[in-house]
């Protein structure tokens, strides 16, 4: 029996928990569980705000917790509690078996106890001790504010920082046993300006993961002077006239249209609900010949890489898009159990409150042969935008996205400054008419609200050139 | 363990760390839920969540806080400590006080609170409305977004100088929405949300005829010519704006400038007259109020605007002290305090002597657009600079018919909204967010396709 090499009672981080969480799936399956998952996490955060030249919040924060999965069938369970007592954590089981309405003489899959533990943390202990202190933070921050305040229209100056440390265990009966440290610091800047009946914004945001020292070396100048120049820019701006009309998105955080406008549409979640119009394209044509596009978990220090995804699978570089030839679908167990895509590395959840679900992690369109200037000459009457906001995309799959920062394409040469525009489409519209992209990719760290919570995400794209979208405004 | 234990392990750690002024908050809570897809259960979730944020002021009665969800007596131990580190960096600019109302009576002593039914009933339920939403129409093929759930909570409020608050209540909430799919047409979905203080108290008939009637009502429709149109607000789409902008009635806002009133905008006139806003946490109809904010001062009704002009911004203690007032029960607990607020309530005034009354949204044969639901409110919405370009659903009435509107956004400038109202309906309507009539605005952009 294996419930007769106990030695803990309760998780413990850093610690041997191997036979304690064994016990509790044994538990689970012996119940009748096809699978069973559990999640464990330990957090440490932090954040920092400066308004002008005040340090006016600093919020630490900690935690810890368990999500408990079962499936059934094609069914899940799911449980969280913040008890990690066995108690805890077999009552959770039970809750999640009952939920399922499991009985005994229906027997899942047998439990072979865990794999040998693959400790992806072993580096990463000391991250906590390398990432800057709070009194350090806040200078730097002052430091920044204060390079905002270039002139006399700026009437708002923030900077803000924050770090997420998460220490995470995760277990499941077939056999993974995992244990990660992740650590994620982003730091913003905004500015708003203001000149009689005038007002703009300006804001940007930089973010990592897993480089505790990143912070030190951010060029907060530079920063802050893109921000100043984003919102100067845009004081005097003219409410842009609505309209259809050929659009150049600039490269890094333009991105953010093919991850709310495709991305979304290629997560198993959107073909389990039955709301993407891609679920029966695989291998087809379903953007331009110049469009490839990609979703991978790797690259060193991006916000949106992991050593390890939230089901302990490493993450893979999946080509989604290839010469505008759909190839893969960003796909979780749940996805993979029930539409038969492989899992990618993509299980990805906010904390332990959250089942794990197919969700994208550095995402973005690869480059492609033009200049900026190739894409804004080939234009006699768009819009250039420089600066996207936030989007979203409908149940059924139509996308909109707020441009921050944009200007009027006159003959080939950017113009006026415009504000108020907003994108609107539908992907499978869209897609065929990205017609060039720039050979300038850059990405942007982001955070993508979805089914599974809030997760860290990397958007990108060189500059790219639609041939004609609806633009909103006034 | 129960809130006064809580509150006394608090204050027993508070004097071993030679702490002598703090105040928490916390909130315990069970949640259930489930999901459906063609009758099978999809999801089934149940949650068990704790949250304590302890504020601590030092000795030069700076602030720090800490938020853990570990409320072992170590990890008690541990936040005030943490907090304790944090007031070294308390903000010296603007101080924080125990809120002068933390002692006063609060109106509502207890909230209906139900039994919980079940992961098994909501399974049930659940299933036989996705059934029945599916059935009430051949275009509907799924209800792709659908749950139902129950959550029974309870919230605590406690200071060391002897403020003591707490509650718990129980809320269910049921969202249907539907997939309609024709031939040669693009999908359509539309849906509805319900919420009641137990799942016995939601209408489920109620909102599966809801979603199927606005997801069916979309299944004829048409683009738009981009021009600017006569607008009607449903109540709902009414509420979503005036609640992206109440950073109009926020002083927090106001003193962070990014409010497009300011310190003396008391007595400004915003709107038409004919236009009365509240705002009022404690309303009956209000499933999600609380008898007191994050600071444990009580929830009040509040008039913002009141016959056009702006009456009242809603406050935290430290906001009140700023503007010379008192608290008005719309606090969060934080380092810097938040405020935000509860429930609005729109209504017309008796001063409406220059409405249009023959603009009524069910009787109204002119031309003019309906919108029913706005959308995508993060992206398309500049509180600090009052404009707006949103996607939303709706329809276009002309010469006596009706047509579904596909893909369109309004934009404008909220203060041209709110001056430009030329009718305020008589009936109000209950929604999720709070109370509004349909409201007519005049010359607003529709951008569309067309």
């Amino acid at each position: 029996m294996l419930s007769s090499k106990i030695k803990s009672n309760e998780i413990v981080f850093g610690s041997f928990n191997k036979e304690l969480l064994e016990e509790i799936i044994f538990y689970g399956i012996g119940l009748g569980a096809d699978f069973v998952e559990i999640f464990i996490e330990n957090t440490d955060n932090s954040s920092v705000l400066a308004e002008e030249d005040f340090i006016t919040s600093v919020s630490p924060s900690f935690g810890r917790g368990a999500g408990i999965r079962i499936f059934k069938d094609k069914k899940d369970g799911f449980v969280s509690t913040n008890d990690l007592t066995k108690h805890g954590l077999m009552r959770s089981v039970s809750q999640a078996i009952e939920m399922l309405d499991i009985t005994n003489n229906k027997k899942g899959e047998s439990f072979k106890g865990l794999n040998e533990h693959r400790d992806y943390s072993l580096s990463k202990k000391n991250w906590i001790n390398e990432v800057p202190s709070i009194h350090e933070i806040s200078e730097k921050l002052l430091v920044s504010t204060k390079s905002l305040k270039k002139n006399n229209k700026i009437i708002t100056r923030k900077g803000s920082y924050s770090r997420n440390l998460q220490e995470v265990i995760i277990a499941s009966s077939d056999g993974t046993y995992v244990s990660d440290i992740r650590l994620h610091q982003t730091v913003g800047l905004n500015v708003i300006a203001s000149d009689a009946q005038y007002r703009s914004s300006g804001s940007r945001r930089f973010g990592s993961s897993g480089m505790p020292n990143e912070f030190r070396s951010w060029d907060h100048e530079k920063a802050a002077n893109d921000v100043f120049e984003s919102s100067m820019n845009m004081l005097f701006a003219d409410y842009v006239d609505a309209g259809q009309m050929p659009v150049v998105l600039a490269n890094k955080f333009g991105g953010v249209i093919f991850h709310e406008a495709c991305g979304h549409l290629l997560e198993t979640t959107q073909i389990e609900r039955g709301t993407t119009p891609f679920e029966h394209k695989l291998n087809e044509k379903i953007a331009h010949e110049s469009v490839t596009a990609i979703d991978e978990g790797i690259s060193e220090g991006s916000f949106g890489s992991l050593s390890v995804d939230d089901e302990g699978m490493e993450p893979e570089k999946s080509v989604l898009i290839k010469d505008g030839i759909l190839k893969k679908f960003i796909s979780d167990r749940a996805g993979e159990l029930r539409t038969g895509h492989k899992r990618t590395g993509s299980g990805r959840r906010q904390n332990y409150s959250f089942a794990a679900a197919s969700r994208m992690r550095n995402t973005y369109i690869a480059k492609g042969d033009y200049s900026k200037e190739d894409l804004i000459n080939s234009i006699s009457d768009g819009l250039y935008c420089k600066s996207m906001g936030g989007g979203s995309v409908g149940a059924t799959g139509q996308f909109n996205f707020a441009v921050e920062e944009g200007y009027l394409i006159k003959n080939g040469k950017l113009t006026n400054p415009v504000k108020g525009a907003t994108l609107i489409g539908e992907a499978k519209e869209v897609m065929p008419k990205i017609s060039m992209c720039g050979n300038d990719l850059e990405l942007a760290p982001g955070f993508c609200g979805s089914i599974s919570g809030s997760v860290n995400v990397t958007v990108g794209q060189p500059h790219i050139k639609v041939d004609s979208i609806t633009v909103g405004g006034r | 363990m129960n809130p006064r234990e809580i509150t006394t392990q608090i204050s027993e750690a508070a004097d071993s760390l030679n702490i002598r002024k703090w105040d928490y908050g916390a909130s315990f809570s069970n949640d259930y839920s489930v999901q459906v897809d063609k009758g099978d259960a999809k999801q089934l979730k149940a949650s068990q969540k704790q949250i304590l944020t302890i504020r601590v002021w030092n000795k030069s009665n700076l602030v720090g806080i800490t938020t853990t969800s570990d409320i072992s007596e170590s990890g008690i131990k541990k936040a005030l400590n943490q907090a304790n580190i944090a007031s070294d960096f308390g903000n010296k600019n603007e101080s924080t006080e125990f809120s002068p109302l933390a002692k006063d009576p609060i109106k509502v002593k207890e909230f209906k609170k139900r039994s919980p039914v079940g992961i098994k009933k909501l399974l049930t339920l659940l299933r036989e409305a996705e059934v029945k939403l599916i059935k009430s129409h051949q275009s509907i093929k799924s209800v792709p977004y659908n749950g139902i759930s129950e959550s029974f909570f309870e919230r605590i409020y406690a200071n060391s100088d002897g403020a003591f608050r707490s509650f718990s209540k129980s809320q269910a909430a049921l969202y249907l929405y539907a997939r309609a799919e024709e031939k040669n047409n693009k999908p359509r979905s539309s849906g509805s949300v319900k919420l009641g203080y137990g799942v016995e108290d939601i209408d489920i008939e109620s909102c599966i005829r809801e979603a199927s009637n606005k997801t069916i009502s979309h299944l004829n429709y048409s683009s738009i010519k981009t021009d600017k149109y006569l607008i009607c607000f449903s109540p709902e789409s009414f509420l979503t704006i005036i609640n992206a902008f109440s950073s109009m009635f926020n002083a927090r806002s106001i003193i962070d400038g990014v409010s497009l009133s300011n310190k003396n905008s008391i007595g400004e006139k915003l709107s038409t007259e004919a236009l009365n806003i509240y705002d009022d946490g404690l309303h009956e109809k209000n499933i999600a109020s609380s008898p007191f904010d994050g600071e444990g001062t009580p929830t009040k009704r509040l008039c913002l605007i009141n016959r056009g002009i702006i009456e009242n911004f809603i406050h935290s203690e430290s906001t009140a002290r700023i503007f010379k007032t008192i608290p008005t029960g719309h606090a969060g607990l934080g380092s810097k305090v938040s405020v935000s607020p509860d429930w609005i309530v729109v209504e017309k005034s008796e001063r409406n002597f220059d409405l249009k009354t023959s603009l009524d949204h069910s009787t109204y044969e002119g031309e003019f657009v309906y919108i029913e639901e706005l959308n995508a409110i993060h992206a398309g919405v500049r509180a600090s600079q009052g404009s707006f370009s949103l996607p939303f659903d709706g329809w276009l009435y002309k010469n006596g018919t009706k047509i579904s509107i596909e893909s369109a956004t309004v934009a404008g400038d909220i203060k041209y909204l709110l001056k430009n109202i030329v009718n305020i309906e008589s009936n109000q309507e209950v929604t999720t967010s709070g109370i509004s009539p349909h409201i007519w605005v005049d010359e607003l952009s529709i951008t569309g396709d067309a």
